[in-house]
C-alpha cells in the first residue's frame, strides 16, 4: 500500500531533530534506515503526519573503540557492523549478529539506533546489546542521558524514550567473551521465532521473541555464576516468562525452544 | 510537492514527489523506467532491488526524497551502450536462470552487489546472500550457478 501523507523535514544535526521532534509534537517521527517504519507505514500500522529523517547524519556513523568500550553512532548501518575490522576486533558477537539481520538489501539499510529505538522483541541486535551489558545514549531538549539496555525496554514496541529523545549512541564493553547467538527461524531473511544471546561465558543471556520485550534469562545467569552446567543452567530458561502464540509457534514450543537453544548457546560459549 | 534530485543509470534527473512517494513508484512512474518491478507489500520478495550508492536496496522501502542526491542504478543502466550485457546479466542468460522473468531485474541488481560485498562467493554465501529475493518459478539452482559464474569471472 501507499502510506498516508507526510510532511518531510531533514534534520541537519541532533539538535534540529530534537528541536523539530519539540516542534511537532508526538504525531512526528525519526525516521533513519527506514526498515522498520516504512513497512508499517505502508500497512497503514503507523500514520505519523511528520518524518524526521536523520538518515543524513553521517557523524552518528561511526565504531570507536578504546578504554574497554566499544561505542557506535546511532546511525551506523548493519551492514556496516557486519564488515567493521575493528568491531570483529573488539566486539566480535555484535558483528556477527548483524550480519543475521535480514538480507543484505536491509542491512544496507537498518541502522543500529533504529533498531533498538523499534523495540521489537523479535529483532537480534536489541537482544545482543542486552546479553553484553550495553548502554544507551539518548539526546533530548535538556541533554544527554546514559540508559542501560537492563532499563531500556518496556514492553512490545516500546522503550523509556521520550517522544522528543533521540538515540545518539550504543555502547558495549568490549571482548565479548565466550559468546554465541543461536537465531532459529523457519523461513529464510525473517525475525527469530525464538533466539538466545550468550555473552561473557554466560555472565550475560538474552532471549528473542521470548515475551513483550527482549528479556535477560537472569535464571540462567545466576545458575552458570553458581557452577551450574551448561544443560542444568538452560533448564530454567523460559521459567517466569510470558512467550507469544503466534503462527509460528504457541508459547509451549517456545519455551521449549529457549531451553534447547540456551543449552546450546551456552555450549558453543564454552560452558560444559 | 518536494523537488529531488537522482542521478539515475549516470544521468542527473529532477523530479518533483510527495514524500510519500516510495523510490520504486519514482523510479517507474515518473521517470517511466518500468524494468524495476514491485511484486509485495511487506518488502520481502526484492523485485524492486535497484543499487543505491553502489548497495542493493528494495526500492519499495525508500522514499524517494530518502534518494535525494543519491546515486542510483536500476536494470536499465547494467547493460553497455552498445547493448553488451553485463557479466551478471550474460551469466543468467547462459545459466537459464530466469523463467516468466519478473523476478529477474531484482535477483540481478541484488546478485551484483551480493558478488561486490562477499569476495570469494562459495554456493551458501550466493543462497543465504540472495535470500531477500524470491523467485517463485526457476527453483533457484540456475540462479545460484549463474551468480556462481558470474563471481568467478569478476563479474561485478
Ligand atoms: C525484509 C526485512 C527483514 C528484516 N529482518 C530482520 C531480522 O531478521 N532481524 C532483525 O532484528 N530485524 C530485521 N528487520 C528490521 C531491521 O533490522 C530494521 O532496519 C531495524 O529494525 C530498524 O532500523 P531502521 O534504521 O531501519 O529504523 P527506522 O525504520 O527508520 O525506525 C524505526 C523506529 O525507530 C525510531 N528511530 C529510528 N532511529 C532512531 C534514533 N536514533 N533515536 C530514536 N528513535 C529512532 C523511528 O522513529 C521508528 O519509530 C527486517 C526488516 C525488513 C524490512
Ligand atoms: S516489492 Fe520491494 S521487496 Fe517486494
Ligand atoms: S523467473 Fe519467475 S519469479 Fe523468478
Amino acid at each position: 500500500m501507499i502510506p498516508a501523507a507526510f510532511d518531510y523535514e531533514v534534520a541537519e544535526s541532533v539538535d534540529h531533530a530534537i528541536s523539530l521532534l519539540g516542534e511537532h509534537g508526538d504525531d512526528a517521527k525519526l525516521l533513519a534506515g527506514g526498515h522498520s517504519l516504512i513497512p508499517m507505514m505502508r500497512y497503514r500500522l503507523a500514520t505519523p503526519s511528520v518524518l524526521v529523517d536523520v538518515g543524513r547524519l553521517d557523524d552518528l556513523r561511526y565504531i570507536r573503540t578504546g578504554n574497554g568500550t566499544v561505542s557506535i553512532g546511532a546511525l551506523t548501518r548493519h551492514s556496516e557492523l557486519e564488515h567493521s575490522a575493528a568491531l570483529a576486533e573488539a566486539c566480535p558477537m555484535l558483528a556477527s549478529v548483524a550480519a543475521l539481520v535480514g538480507d543484505p538489501a536491509v542491512r544496507h539499510r537498518g541502522t543500529l539506533g533504529g533498531t533498538i529505538a523499534h523495540a521489537d522483541p523479535a529483532s537480534d541486535l536489541p537482544a545482543a546489546v542486552l546479553a553484553l551489558g550495553g548502554t544507551i545514549v539518548a539526546q533530548g531538549p535538556g541533554g544527554s542521558r546514559e540508559i542501560a539496555a537492563t532499563d531500556f525496554f518496556t514492553g512490545y514496541f516500546e522503550s523509556v524514550l521520550a517522544d522528543d529523545e533521540m538515540i545518539t549512541e550504543v555502547r558495549v564493553p568490549a571482548g565479548s567473551g565466550g559468546w554465541n547467538y543461536q537465531k532459529f527461524n523457519r523461513r529464510a531473511q525473517d525475525w527469530a521465532i525464538v533466539g538466545v544471546a550468550v555473552a561473557g561465558g554466560g555472565a550475560g543471556v538474552s532471549l528473542v521473541n521470548m515475551g513483550s520485550t527482549p528479556v535477560r534469562a537472569s535464571g540462567v545467569e545466576a545458575a552458570v555464576a553458581g557452577g551450574a552446567s551448561a544443560a542444568e543452567a538452560a533448564a530454567v530458561a523460559a521459567d517466569g516468562l510470558d512467550p507469544p502464540d503466534d503462527l509460528n509457534a504457541d508459547a509451549e514450543y517456545r519455551s521449549h525452544l529457549a531451553r534447547v537453544l540456551t543449552e546450546r548457546a551456552l555450549n558453543a560459549a564454552g560452558v560444559a | 510537492m518536494t523537488a529531488v534530485t537522482l542521478t539515475v543509470n549516470g544521468t542527473e534527473r529532477s523530479l518533483e514527489v510527495e514524500p510519500r512517494t516510495l523510490l520504486v513508484h519514482a523510479l517507474r512512474d515518473d521517470l517511466g523506467l518500468t524494468g524495476t518491478n514491485v511484486g509485495c507489500d511487506s518488502s520481502s520478495c526484492g523485485a524492486c532491488t535497484v543499487l543505491v550508492d553502489g548497495q542493493s536496496a528494495k526500492s519499495c522501502t525508500m522514499f524517494a526524497v530518502q534518494a535525494d542526491g543519491a546515486d542510483i542504478t536500476t536494470i536499465e543502466g547494467v547493460a553497455d551502450a552498445d547493448g553488451t550485457l553485463h557479466p551478471m546479466q550474460q551469466a543468467f542468460h547462459e545459466h537459464h536462470a530466469l523463467q516468466c522473468g519478473y523476478c529477474t531485474p531484482g535477483m540481478v541488481m541484488a546478485a551484483i552487489s551480493l558478488v561486490d560485498e562477499y569476495p570469494g562467493l562459495d554456493e551458501g554465501g550466493v543462497r543465504h546472500g540472495l535470500e531477500g529475493n524470491l523467485c517463485r518459478c526457476t527453483g533457484y539452482q540456475n540462479i545460484v550457478d549463474a551468480v556462481l559464474a558470474a563471481a568467478g569471472s569478476g563479474g561485478d
